[in-house]
C-alpha cells in the first residue's frame, strides 16, 4: 500500500512527466493557451494512458516475454496506442455526441504524445511493475499531467493580458514561465518518501 | 531535384526554432554536448531512410492507412539504432535512456514522412531529411553546448576536454529542467528579435 502511495505521489510531483521528465511538450506548449482545452486534453490523456497501459501491460506479459520477442515491442506499442486511440475515437463519435463535441479534437492529437507510450515503456521495461502498480503509475503520470497543463494555461491566460518585449511575445515567453515552473517543482525533488 | 530542400531545414524552416518540431529530445538530453551529438546522429539516421523508405513505397500505400504504416517504419528503423547503439556505445545508450525508443514519436520524423516524403520524389526527400537532421543537430548542440558551459562550467566531449574549465562555481540549475526551458526561451527570443527565423 504505501509503495502504492509512493508510486503516485512519485509520478504526480517529484517526477512531474512534462516538468521534470520533458514529456508531451507538443500539447503542453500547444493547447495550453486556454484553460478549457488544457483540461479538457488532460482528461483525455489520463483515459488513454491508462487504459493503453493496461491492453501493453497484458500484450508484454502474456505474448512477447513468453514468445521472446521483447525486442518488437516498440513497433507492437505504437499500433496498439495508435489504433485504441482511432477505435475510442470512432466510439466517441458513434455514442456521445457532447463528449464528441468535447474531446473529438484531442483523440487523434494523442497518438503521437510521446508521454502514452515513455509510460508504457516506463511501466513494462524500466521498472517492471505489476498490474496494479502499472495502473495507479499510469493514472498518477496523467494527473501530472493535467495538472501541468492546467498550471500551465492559468499563466498562459494571465500573459495574454501583459505586455512583453516584442521578441518573446508567444512561444519564447510561454517558454521562459516554463522554466520558472519547473523551477517550482525542484522544491518537490526533496520530498523523502 | 533542388538544392534548395536541403538548405530550407538548416537555418530558414529549422525544426525545433521554427516548426517547434521535436521539443522533447531537444530539452531532455541536452545536459552534455556529448549526448546532443547522440541523439543528433540517431534522429539523423532514422529520419534518412525512414524518408527514403517512405518516399518509395508511397504509390503502394493506400491514403486511408497511410499513418499506421508510416509509424511502422520509423518504428523498426528505431528499434534497429536502438541496438547499433547499445552495442557499440552501451554508455551514450544508457546516456540517452528512454529518449531513444521515444524517437518513434517525435514529431518532426513523423511530420516529414507525412508533409514531404509522402508526396515528392525520393531525391528531394533524401535531401529535405538531410537538411532537417542537420538543422536539429545545430539546435541541439548550440542548446546543449550553452547548458553544459554554465552548467557544469565545461565542455568534454567523449574524453576530450574541448573548452577547459571557465566557471568555477557553475550554476546547476542549467543542468536541470528549468535550465531546459530558459534557454530555449530566450535562444528563440533573440532568434526572433534579429530575424534569423
Amino acid at each position: 500500500m504505501e509503495n502504492l502511495l509512493t508510486i503516485a505521489i512519485g509520478a504526480i510531483l517529484v517526477n512531474n512527466i512534462v516538468l521534470t521528465r520533458f514529456l508531451g511538450l507538443c500539447p503542453f506548449f500547444g493547447v495550453s493557451t486556454r484553460l478549457r482545452n488544457a483540461s479538457m486534453m488532460g482528461f483525455a490523456v489520463i483515459f488513454v494512458m491508462t487504459a493503453s497501459s493496461i491492453i501493453t501491460w497484458a500484450i508484454y506479459q502474456y505474448l512477447l516475454i513468453p514468445l521472446n520477442m521483447e525486442y518488437m515491442r516498440l513497433v507492437v506499442f505504437i499500433l496498439v496506442i495508435a489504433s485504441f486511440v482511432q477505435l475510442t475515437a470512432i466510439f466517441v463519435r458513434k455514442h456521445s455526441q457532447r463528449l464528441h463535441r468535447a474531446f473529438g479534437i484531442y483523440l487523434p492529437l494523442i497518438t503521437t504524445n510521446c508521454a502514452i507510450l515513455a509510460v508504457v515503456l516506463i511501466n513494462t521495461m524500466v521498472k517492471e511493475y505489476s498490474l496494479l502498480e502499472t495502473i495507479v503509475n499510469s493514472v498518477a503520470t496523467g494527473v501530472g499531467f493535467l495538472l501541468a497543463l492546467v498550471l500551465m494555461a492559468g499563466i498562459r491566460e494571465r500573459l495574454d493580458l501583459a505586455d512583453p518585449p516584442g521578441a518573446f511575445r508567444g512561444l519564447p515567453i510561454a517558454f521562459v514561465s516554463a522554466a520558472l515552473l519547473a523551477l517550482a517543482f525542484q522544491g518537490f525533488g526533496g520530498m523523502l518518501l | 531535384m533542388r538544392i534548395q530542400e536541403f538548405t530550407k531545414g538548416i537555418i530558414k524552416r529549422n525544426a525545433v526554432f521554427s516548426l517547434a518540431l521535436g521539443l522533447c529530445p531537444t530539452l531532455a538530453v541536452t545536459i552534455m554536448v556529448e549526448n546532443a551529438l547522440g541523439m543528433a546522429f540517431a534522429v539523423t539516421f532514422v529520419l534518412v531512410l525512414s524518408n527514403l523508405i517512405v518516399s518509395v513505397i508511397k504509390g503502394f500505400v493506400p491514403p486511408d492507412v497511410r499513418i499506421p504504416c508510416f509509424i511502422v517504419v520509423i518504428a523498426s528503423l528505431v528499434t534497429v539504432i536502438e541496438f547499433i547503439m547499445r552495442a557499440y556505445s552501451p554508455t551514450l545508450a544508457e546516456h540517452l535512456g528512454i529518449f531513444l525508443p521515444l524517437i518513434t514519436v517525435n514529431c518532426l520524423i513523423l511530420g516529414r514522412a507525412e508533409a514531404f516524403a509522402s508526396r515528392r520524389p525520393v531525391a528531394d526527400s533524401i535531401l529535405d531529411s538531410l537538411g532537417m537532421s542537420v538543422g536539429f543537430g545545430l539546435a541541439l548542440i548550440m542548446v546543449s553546448a550553452i547548458r553544459e558551459l554554465l552548467g557544469s562550467g565545461k565542455i568534454v566531449i567523449f574524453g576530450h576536454e574541448i573548452v577547459p574549465t571557465v566557471l568555477s562555481s557553475p550554476a546547476v540549475a542549467m543542468t536541470l529542467a528549468p535550465g531546459a526551458f530558459l534557454t530555449i526561451g530566450i535562444l528563440l527570443a533573440i532568434m526572433r528579435r534579429f530575424r534569423v527565423i
